[in-house]
């Protein structure tokens, strides 16, 4: 079953096209890689997908909404992790979980049984009252992946998600991919990292804002006739 | 509505979470007021008067002993020529200069008119309409008092109107009871603006607004969210504000503090519109300071706080009427000396929920989550 169907997904800004007309299919509890240079339309893209602007053109469903039309619908049934950390460094682990719990709407009591699950994914148990801020990198970035599902979303968009992180946090934080796609979460996720994209169930790569080459990294190192992901990028994006 | 909540708590959490923030917005505005209304003092008290005497008569002598009696002025110079009188009036020592011509005393018992020079350094042209409107009242005086001493059989008499006024609502001519309303009315604005001015920018640029987009929250939702925390603070300075003038300033509160607070309330929703409206188009704090400053240095010196709205231009009376600051300086007077109840202050009523609506109105369309 698919929870992300793109047809021709387009998005131009003037006489420029920053995606030309991409279509893709992603599947339900996939950990679908989305690849490219940087400039070649990925964040524009994924920006479309959910739900910060608007497509020119094409027609896409996004977890069983029309992207066009039902973009308030969606927001409720994904999560996002952008490549800037965004949660408030101002406020504590426990009171940043509790916002966004609310925000998407869950009762009192699901905040609270959601707040101990993530203190408990992400071993923060001890610092649940510590400002955001002062905690190390590596675990911002997995709180902001656990606080992105907060509200048990079908699919969660995570754009670079491990830029700047040591290999052993990098190497928890799929981990925690794993774990979430096994439950059954979609995983729509972009990367610099190579080795990681070896971890993705199946890679999209794109060029020049259309998408070059797609399937798993076996078909796609075998098409290219490749030895590691690396390579392939490469042949593709000179 | 749950989530509105959520909102609200959010933002208290990191206004009250930052430990310099509380006592800031509400001592320092306090500060100010105090300082203020110590210092916008209109009244002129001290006068410098340069008197050239050509008479040298005991009429003229009298008249001058009169003047110099007066606590309002001080006799700086009695030159014996008019141009050096004009000396003194050039090198600013003297505010006023009166030259009484030659045959004063004379002309006078003869019945004749007799005219005084009066020449007034009008530079700052409050202070030079105040201090010869005082020596006109004093020449005045004299004029009917020398009358009376007049042998009667020289006496002409010529009917006199007689004004005697009573000030009203302020029978003391205090300055500082007429200012400290409207100096803390224009406090409470400048804060929220500023602050709410300052807020949506902020996490603009910090990007946990992207965050906050990709979630079901609704535009207003965000924004009445943003507002509540606001409003309170808004509220918490009146009060503060107002208990300062009660006990520094002694303030009369003639009228109902009910209509004050309840006007707060309703000017404090239309001036966090405008806020919120410029933090939502602007990018980067430092442009939105710019741009509220703008509208605060506008509507300040636009608000009737230190010169009469009734003395300015039409059309510039006609910008005070969309001016949130112009009402509340306007209502703080009108209720707390004057004692006005709410049907007195329908009219700025109805005004400010037509600002409110405009400006929150723009606040939610240009609060936009899809780019």
């Amino acid at each position: 079953m698919n929870v992300i169907t793109a047809t021709n997904l387009t998005k131009t800004f003037g006489n420029f096209t920053a995606v030309d007309a991409i279509s893709f299919a992603v599947k339900r509890g996939e950990v679908f890689g989305f690849l490219g240079a940087n400039g070649a339309g990925k964040t524009t893209a994924i920006k479309m997908l959910i739900g910060l602007s608007k497509p020119s053109g094409g027609s896409t469903t996004v977890a069983g909404f029309d992207l066009t039309t039902q973009s308030e619908k969606i927001k409720e049934r994904i999560g996002y992790m952008s490549q800037k950390f965004s949660l408030y460094e101002d406020l504590s682990v426990r009171q940043n979980i509790n916002f966004y719990g609310g925000v998407y709407g869950l009762s009192r009591k699901t905040i609270r049984s959601q707040t101990a699950r993530i203190l408990d994914e992400v071993e923060l148990q001890a610092n649940a009252n510590d400002k955001v801020g002062s905690l190390p990198l590596g675990w911002k970035q997995r709180l902001s992946f656990a606080v992105a599902s907060v509200h048990d979303p079908d699919i969660v968009f995570l754009d670079e998600p491990t830029g700047g992180v040591d290999p052993a946090t990098r190497r928890q934080f799929w981990e925690m991919i794993y774990a979430a796609a096994a439950g059954g979460r979609t995983i729509f996720v972009t990367t610099h990292y190579m080795d990681e994209a070896e971890y993705c169930d199946r890679i999209s790569i794109m060029v020049a804002g259309k998408i070059a080459a797609l399937g798993t990294p076996g078909e796609l190192k075998q098409q290219y006739q490749a030895n590691s992901m690396g390579e392939v990028f490469l042949r593709l994006v000179r | 509505m749950r989530r509105l909540l959520y909102i609200v708590q959010k933002e208290f959490i990191q206004i009250l979470g930052n430990k310099a923030m509380l006592p800031l917005m509400t001592v320092l505005p306090i500060i100010q007021l105090i300082l203020l209304s110590f210092a916008a003092d209109n009244e002129v008290k001290n006068v410098n008067i340069s008197i050239t005497d050509l008479d040298h008569s005991q009429l003229s002598r009298q008249l001058i002993g009169q003047i110099t009696a007066s606590e309002r002025f001080t006799l700086i110079g009695a030159p014996p020529a008019t141009r050096l009188a004009d000396e003194d009036l050039l090198a600013g020592t003297a505010d006023i200069v009166l030259n009484i011509p030659p045959a004063f005393e004379q002309n006078f018992l003869k019945g004749w008119p007799v005219k005084l020079q009066l020449l007034v350094n009008a530079i700052n042209g409050q202070a030079a309409t105040v201090g010869a409107g005082y020596l006109n009242a004093i020449i005045r005086d004299f004029n009917q008092d020398i009358r009376l001493e007049v042998p009667p059989g020289r006496q002409f008499k010529a009917p006199q109107i007689a004004i005697s006024a009573a000030n009203w609502y302020n029978p003391e001519l205090n300055y500082k009871h007429f200012m400290v309303p409207g100096i803390l009315g224009e406090l409470v604005i400048i804060l929220v603006i500023l602050l709410s001015a300052m807020n949506t920018v902020r996490e603009r640029e910090i990007g946990t607004i992207e965050q906050i987009n990709v979630t079901p929250i609704r535009s207003w939702q965000f924004i009445l969210g943003k507002m509540i925390p606001f409003v309170f603070i808004g509220m918490l300075l009146l009060t503060v504000g107002l208990t300062t003038g009660k006990l520094i300033f002694d303030v009369p509160m003639v009228g109902n503090l009910g209509v004050v607070f309840l006007y707060c309330l309703l000017n404090l929703v239309a001036v966090l519109g405008i806020g919120l409206f410029i933090s939502n188009l602007v990018d980067t704090q430092q442009q939105a300071m710019l741009v509220a400053f703008f509208f605060v240095m506008v509507f300040i010196l636009m608000s009737g706080l230190f010169t009469p709205i009734e003395s300015m231009p039409e059309w510039a009376q006609m910008l005070t009427i969309p001016n949130p600051i112009a009402h509340f300086v306007a209502v703080m007077r009108k209720v707390l000396l004057k004692g006005s109840g709410l049907a007195d202050v329908a009219w700025n009523f109805r005004i400010t929920a037509i600002l409110a609506l405009v400006f929150n109105g723009l606040a939610v369309l240009s609060y936009r989550k899809v780019r």
